[in-house]
């Protein structure tokens, strides 16, 4: 038993394992997207499902083609499109509260005073 | 070995709090698992040998899509109420959806994807490098997205403080 353990540790991580974290991040992201009401919740859970894709992204760049940078340009373009989008949605959610004082998606049926 | 020990540290620690983040029912809580799920993906990226992606990680999001988050979270909510779910019967279709696309794409990445064993990390990658790349106009260079980064970064900045000005 502790000698399986040994090895199991001293192996390199398999793509696998970084691929399946990624995958639970995503689909935990899908789960907050459909259960939520909160626009902030939904918000949280897009940030993590491109948090997953970044992941997958870097991840076949350095195990598939490691001395290509591809991947790792990607996923800093998606980083710096992810925080504009960010900026803006709660820029968006803040106006939404002033005039409506709820950011809970059943109560937007209006989108002008 | 190290390496295997805090991978597998990470990956615990990202899986646990990506699944809190979204079950929490407090709305900051759910901030703060989010915090320490990013947290967790620069430590990813240190360990696959990409030092300026885990400083960009940490500086854009850990630093400030959060506090962004944070600042939204204190505007809009009352202090001590939970969040609203969804009805019980969407929260278990929700659950299925998800779960069902979990095994799917399991199924598919277990069994096509380890062939791929061989982790090679090359020589550390350089900033000089980077900034090359992210200059240069041949092939495999990125000068015109960066361009493109710019000009959004600029349209984003116009258009926040358009939408969220008082009238």
């Amino acid at each position: 038993m502790g000698d399986l353990f040994i090895n199991f540790l001293s192996n390199p991580v398999p793509m696998e394992a970084y691929l399946g974290v990624s995958l639970i991040m995503f689909f935990a992201g899908v789960y907050g997207f459909l259960s939520r009401k909160s626009l902030l919740m939904i918000l949280v859970s897009i940030e993590l499902m491109l948090n997953a894709a970044d992941i997958n992204f870097v991840v076949f760049n350095r195990y598939l083609y490691p001395n290509h940078m591809e991947g790792f340009f990607f996923t800093l373009f998606a980083i710096a499109i992810a925080a504009c989008e960010t900026a803006v949605a709660i820029a968006i959610i803040i106006n939404i509260y002033r005039n409506l004082t709820s950011v809970e998606v059943g109560e937007l049926d209006e989108m002008k005073e | 070995m190290a390496e295997q020990i805090i991978f597998y540290i990470l990956a615990l620690m990202i899986a646990v709090f990506s699944v809190l983040a979204v079950t929490s029912k407090r709305i900051i809580r759910s901030a703060t698992y989010l915090l320490f799920v990013l947290l967790g993906t620069a430590g990813f990226y240190l360990l696959l040998g990409y030092q300026y992606l885990f400083g960009v990680q940490i500086a854009v999001y850990a630093g400030g899509v959060m506090v962004l988050f944070i600042f939204a979270i204190l505007l809009t909510n009352r202090p001590g109420e939970n969040v609203k779910i969804e009805r019980k019967d969407r929260r278990i279709a929700a659950g299925i959806t998800s779960l069902v696309g979990l095994a799917f794409c399991a199924h598919v990445i277990y069994y096509n994807i380890n062939k791929v064993y061989t982790l090679v990390i090359p020589a550390e990658q350089k900033v000089q490098e980077i900034g090359l790349t992210l200059m240069g106009t041949d092939k495999y260079q990125y000068l015109l997205p960066f361009e493109f980064i710019s000009v959004l970064l600029l349209a984003c900045i116009v258009g926040a403080i358009m939408i969220a000005r008082k009238r």
